[in-house]
C-alpha cells in the first residue's frame, strides 16, 4: 500500500516540502512522517499540520489536494515514485536524480530545474523555466526525461546539457535558450527567440517557428531518427499524426554567436 | 559564564612572549589577559589541548561593494553552501564569498578573531563599515585604495609633496581606514584611458599625460606613511601581478621602499620568472632572499589552493585579462577618479602548469622564509582560495609527507621549475602561531593582539591536539573574544559584533580648500557628503599613529 498524503489545511504562504521525497521517507513510520519538518514561510512546522498521512511507504507516494502553494516536492529524489493528483507548486523534482514523478494537473515554474535523472510526466501545463538551470548556474538539466502533455511557458531547457524534454502543446519564448546539448521536442508552436545562444543540442518542432537571424538554413531532409522518437513518444501517451513519421524537416544550425553546432528542426508537413 | 576565567593544563603557544608549548595557566578578567584571578573564577580544563592567541588575518576581502558584487555574481554558490542558524547565531550563505554573518562565524570556527579587509575604494568605505557591523565576532579594519587616485597623482606630478601628505591623511581620516593600499599603482589609469592597456614596468610613465611612474607613486606613499607613523605600512599590491618575469618588478618595488617599512601583499603572485607570454618559472628563492635580508619588509603569501576561488581585485586590467581565459561571467568597474575593480569566479586546477606553479611558489616562500614573523599566512581570500582552506595550508606546511602526497596529484612539469620537491622543512606549532597570529599582529601594529601576555585582549583559541593538523585547525574547541566564550565544545554559545580598528592621522584643514574644487569638478558626490560620518562606526578603536 503506498503512502497517501492528503492536504487538509491550505498553507497561507508557500510551504517548502522537500521532505516529501522517497529518500527521506523510506525509513520512517507513520507518526515520524507526520513529524517531518517543513518551512511554512519562515517558520518550521510539522508536515502533519498540513497533511494527513496514511499508509506506509512501499516505494510510492500519492499526494492529494490543491498543492499550488507546496514547493520542492520530490527535490533531489533518487528512486521511487510520486503521484500528484492535482496541481503542484514551484521547484517540483528540482535536482532530481532518479525515480518518477507523475503530475495529473499543472506544474508551476522551475519544474525539474537542474534535473540529473529520472522521469517526470505532467498531464497538464508547466510553468516557466522547466528543466532549466537556476540563475548563476552554467549548467541546467543534465539528464532524465520530462514529458508535458500541455503547454509550457518561457525558457524551457535553459542551459540544459543532456536529457529529453517533450512538450505536447505550445512552448513560450526562448525555448532552449543557451542550451548546451540535449533534445527538446515541441509538438505545438514555439514562441520567439528559440535556441538563442545555443551551443549544441536539438530543438525539434512539429510546426513553423520564427528563427533568429543568427541561425543558418542548411537543408530540408528526412531525419531517420524522428520515427524512433515518435514511437517512443506514443508509448509515453502522446498522440502524433502518423504523417510526421517519414515527414521532411527544415534544418537550421546555430546559434552563430556561439559555436553554431546546435540545430533547430522544423516540420514541413503542415506546409504541404 | 563569568568574564573571569582561568584556563588550565593547556599547551600554550605564545611566540611574542617566547612561550613554546609550555603548560601554563591563562587568566582572563574584563576582556583582558591578567596575571591572576580570584579562586572563584570559572576554570576551563584544556588538558590535551593547544592554546593560542586568536588568529589574525592580515589580508582578505570580506566586505564592501566588490564583495557584494561577487556574491551577486555567484548565486549558485549561495544555494549550494547554506550556513544554518543556531540558537545564538544567524544564518548566512557560503561559497568563496560568504555573506557577512557566515564570514564572521566561519572565521571564528577556525579560531580567527581579527581580519583586515584589504582593498576598499574610498567611495565604498561607508558600505564596508555597514557590512562590518553585520560581520559578527571578529575585529576588523580596512585598507583604503589610494594608489590610482587621480588627485593624488596630480600632486605627485606637480611635486606638491607637502599637500600630498596632508591629502593622504585627510583621505584616511575621511574613510576611517587602517592604512593605505596601493594596487597596481598607476595601472588602472592606463586601463581606463588607453583601451585596456596596463603598465608593464615600475618605471613606465602612466597617467593622462604619461608623466608619472609607479615608482614615483610608491615612493611618495612609502615616505608619507612612514613619516606619519601609521601602525601598518603601505600595503602594496605590486604592478604586473600574475605575469611571467614580474619578480623583477617586485624586487624593484621593495628596493623603492629603501629601509622604510613596506608590506608586500600576496607576494606569491609576484614571484614569477620567465618571459611575458610564456609559462613562468619560480623565482621564490630570489624573493624570499630579499625579504629575509630586509627587516623593513613584511609580506603575506597569497597561497593558491586548488579548487574554487573568486578573483576580486582593484587591479582592473588583470581581471580583464583573466576573463579572456575563463570566458565566463565577469565584472569590471571604473570607480570614479580613485580606483578600478574586476571580479570573476575562478577554479585553480591541479593538472594545469600555471596553477600548480602558483601553488608550489607559495609553499616555497613559506619554506624558504628565515623569519616567519615577516612572511604571513594568507590566501588573499578569496583570490587564491577561501580562508576556509587555511587548515589544509597549515597541514601542507607542517607535514612533509602530506606535501609529497599532494605533489603526486599536480602538474609534474611545473614541479620541475621550482624547488618545492627538495624542501624538507616542516613548520612547528610555534611557527604556525607566528605566521597566523603573532606575526600579522606585529605587522599591523596591534599591540594587544596576537599574544597572551598580561594586558593583551583575551582573544584566545583552544584546539584539540591532533596528529592531523588540517582537522585540528578546522574547528576550534573554544574561542574567546574579548574574554567572552564565543565557542565552547565546538558550539557557538553567544554572538557579538566585534570592533572596528582605524587610525586618525593629523592633517591641516587647509587641504580641504585644495580638494573641494576637484570634487566639484569630477566627483558624482558632494565634497561635504564624501567623508564617512562617525555614526557608521559601531564599536571602534583608534590606533595611534606614531
Amino acid at each position: 500500500m503506498p503512502l497517501h498524503l492528503k492536504l487538509h489545511t491550505q498553507p497561507e504562504v508557500p510551504l517548502e516540502a522537500d521532505c516529501i521525497c522517497p529518500d527521506k521517507i523510506q525509513s520512517l513510520k507513520g507518526s515520524e512522517i507526520s513529524s517531518m519538518i517543513v518551512f511554512h514561510g519562515n517558520r518550521q512546522v510539522k508536515l502533519g499540520e498540513f497533511f494527513d498521512c496514511k499508509g506506509e511507504f512501499d516505494g510510492e507516494i500519492i499526494i492529494d489536494g490543491d498543492l499550488n502553494n507546496v514547493k520542492h516536492v520530490g527535490a533531489s529524489m533518487t528512486f521511487g515514485k510520486i503521484i500528484i493528483e492535482g496541481n503542484i507548486g514551484l521547484h517540483t523534482g528540482a535536482a532530481m536524480q532518479g525515480g518518477e514523478i507523475i503530475i495529473e494537473g499543472n506544474a508551476a515554474d522551475w519544474l525539474a530545474a537542474e534535473m540529473q535523472g529520472g522521469k517526470i510526466t505532467v498531464k497538464g501545463n508547466a510553468g516557466h523555466m522547466t528543466g532549466s538551470g537556476y540563475r548563476g548556474s552554467t549548467v541546467g538539466m543534465q539528464g532524465g526525461e520530462i514529458f508535458i502533455h500541455g503547454n509550457v511557458k518561457n525558457e524551457t531547457g535553459h542551459v540544459m546539457r543532456r536529457g529529453l524534454i517533450v512538450v505536447g502543446g505550445d512552448s513560450g519564448d526562448f525555448t532552449g535558450v543557451n542550451m548546451i546539448a540535449g533534445t527538446i521536442i515541441v509538438l505545438g508552436n514555439m514562441g520567439i527567440r528559440t535556441g538563442a545562444g545555443m551551443r549544441r543540442g536539438s530543438i525539434i518542432c512539429f510546426n513553423e517557428a520564427e528563427i533568429l537571424p543568427t541561425f543558418t538554413r542548411n537543408c530540408v531532409y528526412k531525419p531517420s531518427f524522428i520515427k524512433f522518437y515518435i514511437n517512443y513518444l506514443e508509448k509515453n501517451g502522446f498522440s502524433i499524426d502518423s504523417s510526421y513519421t517519414n515527414g521532411t524537416f527544415e534544418r537550421w544550425s546555430g546559434d552563430s554567436i556561439e559555436l553554431n553546432r546546435g540545430e533547430v528542426l522544423l516540420s514541413q508537413y503542415k506546409n504541404k | 559564564m563569568s568574564a573571569t576565567m582561568r584556563i588550565v593544563n593547556g599547551q600554550v603557544y605564545d611566540p611574542k612572549n617566547n612561550i613554546n608549548g609550555e603548560i601554563k595557566e591563562i587568566c582572563i578578567q574584563d576582556g583582558k589577559i591578567v596575571d591572576a584571578v580570584d579562586d572563584d573564577a570559572t576554570i576551563i580544563d584544556a588538558k590535551g589541548m593547544v592554546i593560542m592567541p586568536g588568529g589574525v588575518d592580515i589580508h582578505c576581502h570580506i566586505a564592501g561593494p566588490k564583495v557584494n558584487l561577487a556574491r551577486k555574481l555567484t548565486p549558485e554558490a549561495r544555494r549550494h553552501d547554506v550556513h544554518p542558524s543556531t540558537p545564538f547565531t544567524r544564518s548566512g550563505s557560503g561559497g568563496t564569498t560568504p555573506s557577512t554573518f557566515a564570514a564572521g562565524y566561519r572565521y571564528a570556527t577556525l579560531g580567527y578573531t581579527t581580519a583586515m579587509e584589504a582593498a576598499v575604494s574610498p567611495i565604498g568605505a561607508r558600505h564596508v563599515l555597514e557590512e562590518f557591523e553585520d560581520t559578527p565576532i571578529i575585529d576588523k579594519g580596512f585598507y583604503v585604495l589610494l594608489g590610482n587616485n587621480i588627485f593624488l597623482h596630480n600632486l605627485i606630478r606637480e611635486k606638491r609633496f607637502e599637500e600630498f601628505e596632508q591629502a593622504v591623511a585627510w583621505w584616511v581620516n575621511a574613510t576611517k581606514a587602517y592604512t593605505v593600499k596601493l594596487v597596481n599603482p598607476g595601472g588602472d589609469e592606463a586601463w581606463k584611458g588607453k583601451k585596456n592597456s596596463n603598465v608593464t614596468d615600475i618605471d613606465e610613465k602612466t597617467g593622462p599625460s604619461s608623466d608619472i611612474s609607479p615608482r614615483q607613486i610608491i615612493e611618495a606613499f612609502v615616505k608619507t606613511v612612514n613619516k606619519q607613523g601609521y601602525p601598518h605600512p603601505p600595503h602594496i599590491h605590486c604592478n604586473n601581478l600574475g605575469h611571467s618575469g614580474n619578480y623583477i618588478t617586485t624586487l624593484e618595488t621593495m628596493k623603492t621602499a629603501g629601509d622604510l617599512r613596506a608590506h608586500i601583499a600576496h607576494i606569491q603572485f609576484h614571484s614569477y620568472g620567465g618571459v611575458v607570454g610564456k609559462n613562468p618559472i619560480s623565482k621564490a628563492a630570489e624573493i624570499a632572499d630579499y625579504v629575509n635580508k630586509h627587516p623593513n619588509i613584511t609580506c603575506d603569501v597569497g597561497q593558491v589552493m586548488f579548487g574554487e576561488s573568486t578573483i576580486m581585485t582593484a587591479d582592473a586590467p588583470l581581471a580583464y585579462v583573466l576573463k579572456g581565459h575563463t570566458k565566463g561571467k565577469w565584472v569590471n568597474a571604473d570607480t570614479e577618479c580613485e580606483s578600478g575593480c574586476g571580479i570573476l569566479p575562478f577554479v585553480y586546477q591541479e593538472h594545469l602548469y600555471m596553477h600548480t606553479l602558483q601553488w608550489a611558489i607559495g609553499l616555497e616562500l613559506f619554506l624558504l622564509s628565515e623569519d616567519p614573523w615577516r612572511i604571513i599566512l594568507s590566501t588573499d581570500h578569496p583570490n587564491g582560495g577561501s580562508f576556509m582552506a587555511y587548515p589544509k595550508l597549515i597541514k601542507l606546511l607542517m607535514d612533509e609527507k602530506f606535501r609529497h602526497e599532494e605533489m603526486k596529484r599536480v602538474n609534474q612539469k611545473a614541479l620541475l621549475k621550482c624547488s618545492l620537491p627538495e624542501l624538507k622543512r616542516e613548520y612547528t606549532l610555534y611557527e604556525i602561531a607566528i605566521i597566523t597570529r603573532a606575526g600579522p599582529a606585529k605587522a599591523l601594529g596591534l599591540e594587544t593582539k596576537g599574544h597572551l601576555g598580561v594586558g593583551a585582549d583575551a582573544d584566545i583559541t583552544i584546539y584539540d591536539l591532533m596528529d592531523d593538523k588540517e582537522m585540528m585547525f578546522s574547528t576550534a574547541r573554544y574561542v574567546f573574544k574579548s574574554g567572552e566564550p564565543m565557542i565552547a565544545n565546538h558550539e557557538f554559545t553567544t554572538d557579538s559584533k566585534g570592533k572596528v580598528y582605524h587610525i586618525a592621522p593629523t592633517y591641516d584643514n587647509k587641504i580641504e580648500e585644495v580638494l573641494k574644487p576637484f570634487f566639484e569638478d569630477f566627483y558624482s558626490i558632494e565634497f561635504s557628503n564624501y567623508p564617512v560620518d562617525d555614526h557608521y562606526l559601531h564599536q571602534h578603536e583608534i590606533i595611534k599613529t606614531r
